[in-house]
């Protein structure tokens, strides 16, 4: 079956001091359209290493990517990215930060369209207020909607997140959390967002794709989750099988776990 | 309020006044009054004990002029150089105003004669009333206008300077590429003196100044000075400017990356941005250097300005003069400060619009 967005054994060889080593190798995985993949697996075993390359940002060493289609070769606007720091021009308010890519993005729409554009991403993401404040004016939650609001605005083909709620205190990821929920019931983006967060990728997911460690990491195990969207937190977590789903996914990490001490 | 005080200070580099603010807010007086002490009584001690030392060295060595000056002496100089300049400002403006009345009265003479009939005559009066609005006011230059010439050709050198180092800069931090080609003329460029760069200037000056010297921009001098000065301190801005467009945080190239910026918004939006600090800090250098610079090519190209004041004084030789060149020292190294005191505000005002968080 092809998807709409495919990984076809793909591999990544990074050159060290100690030579080449395989990082990730023969990872496949289909994502179809307006589908969101949360991605798992122990610190270090190539998560980042994937999402850069799908994002373009970091050379493919061995197969390919395709998105919608087409096979990726480096960045574009059709793919969002938000990374785990805010990563917002700290000279530009979070609104020019917004523009900067809408305007890139439509550069023949009329002004008060892109303004309109932007304006409205930044009420998504509850920011309307202080639209026209510095990067260093906003909270690290804040900044990091500011993020949202900018990957979401240039309206990508997919999005790709990196732990984009790690270095928030557990009430604000919880609120970004719903925030990007609300979003993408909207939108109906296609996603993929590295996590280690059991939670955040039950709560968010339709699928969760689950690494093996490192090195020559790919894909180990994959879950669907069958929750109902919209989704409501206490609805999700008095769920039947939730409980069950979060067993196989905490099982298949500790097991990597105790390979990996087996192998050491 | 007063955080908003104190930011200024800190902003224009007066952090030392900090403790008055806080000891008229009456905020812990007995430690302000330290901070007071330290901020400045020590630089009032220093001086006093700078200027007891000078008194004390010019009465005790003898030149050949005489005594070295003291500290009065210079003082006097400086007050007779103030009045040579006012007495010569007075001048000027007499002898514009009596060539007025002059080509007015010329004028009118022609006016007279051709309702005369006397063509021949109204001509000649005329032909000398045109003469007399030629005529220019020439004197030596005053002390005043030294420094105003110094400072006008310190600027238009660090400008062209800047105009060439910032774009330069930004290639070679943007292109490894250019930045190996280029690495090796930079180095051996940078480390040399003004006094070698301005014999081959001013020759080059020399062949490709042709215009008529009525016609021109700028003087010949003016030009050797200030491209001598602009040979000299540009490397400090390119070499910052290099640093700081290659030292940009690799999250930032990704945005534009991602958003596949061209490379003039790249440019514009995020490389020069992020760079500022750094190149306002090789501005910074650059104009310090600059000034030192042109000093010595005044000096040795015999340019006007301060450099050649210093140098025409010590021709002159007499104990007079020699305050005089005291009094220039002093002009420079205040003006010097000036102009790095400008640059600090210029530099933490953009530092602290694009520090982050
Ligand atoms: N540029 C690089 N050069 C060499 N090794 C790298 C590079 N980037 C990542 N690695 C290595 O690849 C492995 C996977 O990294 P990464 O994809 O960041 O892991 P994760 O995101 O899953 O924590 C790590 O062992 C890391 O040390
Ligand atoms: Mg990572």
């Amino acid at each position: 079956m092809r998807g709409y967005v495919e990984l076809f054994n793909l591999g990544k060889t990074y050159d060290t001091p100690k030579g080449p080593q395989v990082i990730v190798e023969k990872f496949d995985l289909n994502i179809e359209k307006g589908e969101f993949i949360a991605l798992l697996g122990h610190s270090g075993c190539g998560k980042s290493t994937v999402l850069t390359m799908l994002a373009g940002l970091n050379s493919i060493s061995q197969g390919g990517i395709v998105v919608a289609g087409r096979e990726i070769q480096g960045p574009g606007p059709d793919r969002g990215v938000v990374f785990q720091a805010p990563c917002l021009l700290p000279w530009m308010t979070a609104y020019d930060n917004v523009a900067l890519g809408v305007d890139r993005v439509f550069p023949h729409a009329s002004k008060a369209e892109r303004r309109a554009t932007v304006e409205y991403f930044m009420e998504l993401v509850g920011l309307s207020s202080s639209m026209h404040k510095l990067p260093k004016e906003l909270s690290l939650g804040m900044q990091q909607r500011v993020g949202l609001a900018r990957a979401f605005a240039v309206q990508p083909k997919m999005l790709l997140l990196d732990e984009p709620f790690g270095m928030l205190d557990s009430l604000t990821r919880m609120e970004l959390q719903e925030v990007l929920a609300d979003i993408l019931q909207k939108d109906g983006k296609t996603a993929l967002m590295v996590t280690h967060d059991v939670d955040e990728a039950l709560f968010l997911a339709d699928r969760v794709v689950m690494m093996t460690n490192g090195p020559r990491a790919k894909v180990g195990k994959i879950i669907h989750v069958p929750f109902e969207r919209p989704r409501e937190r206490a609805r999700v977590l008095a769920h039947e099988s939730y409980y069950d789903l979060r067993e196989q996914m905490i099982e298949f990490l500790e097991e990597q776990e105790k390979l990996k001490h087996q192998a050491a | 309020m007063s955080a908003t005080i104190f930011r200024f200070l800190d902003r224009v580099g007066l952090e030392a006044f900090a403790p008055v603010v806080k000891l008229i807010q009456g905020e812990d007086v007995a430690l302000q009054m330290r901070r007071i002490a330290v901020n400045f009584g020590a630089p009032l001690l220093t001086f006093l004990l700078f200027l007891g030392a000078w008194s004390f060295a010019s009465s005790h060595i003898m030149t050949k002029y005489g005594h070295l000056p003291s500290p009065g002496d210079v003082v006097t100089q400086a007050g007779v150089l103030w009045e040579a300049h006012v007495e010569g400002v007075r001048a000027e403006k007499a002898f514009y105003e009596a060539q007025e009345t002059k080509i007015a009265e010329l004028t009118a003479a022609a006016k007279i004669f051709s309702e005369r009939g006397q063509a021949d005559k109204a001509a000649r009066m005329e032909e000398l009333a045109r003469e007399a609005k030629q005529a220019k006011f020439s004197a030596s230059p005053s002390y005043v206008t030294q420094i105003l010439t110094s400072l006008k050709t310190v600027f238009a050198g660090f400008i062209v300077a800047s105009l060439i180092a910032i774009p330069i800069g930004v290639l070679c931090g943007t292109s490894p590429v250019v930045q190996a080609g280029l690495n090796p003329l930079i180095q051996i460029f940078k480390p040399v003196s003004p006094l070698a760069w301005l014999p081959i200037v001013m020759i080059c000056v020399g062949a490709l100044y042709t215009t008529r010297p009525e016609e021109a921009w700028f003087e010949k001098s003016f030009l050797s000075s200030a491209l001598t000065v602009a040979l000299c301190s540009l490397w400090p801005t390119l070499a910052n400017t290099a640093l700081g467009v290659a030292s940009i945080e690799k999250d930032h190239l990704n945005v534009a990356r991602v958003l596949k910026l061209d490379t003039w918004t790249r440019v514009r939006k995020i490389i020069i941005p992020s760079a500022l600090p750094m190149i306002f800090a090789g501005l910074r250098i650059s104009l310090g250097v600059g000034w030192m610079v042109l000093i010595a090519a005044e000096m040795l190209a015999q340019n006007p300005g301060l450099g050649k004041f210093v140098w025409d004084m010590f021709q002159n030789g007499s104990s007079q003069t020699l305050a005089q060149i005291m009094v220039a020292v002093f002009t420079i190294g205040i003006i010097g400060m000036g102009l790095d005191r400008i640059m600090i505000i210029l530099q933490r005002s953009v530092s602290y619009a694009s520090v982050s968080r």
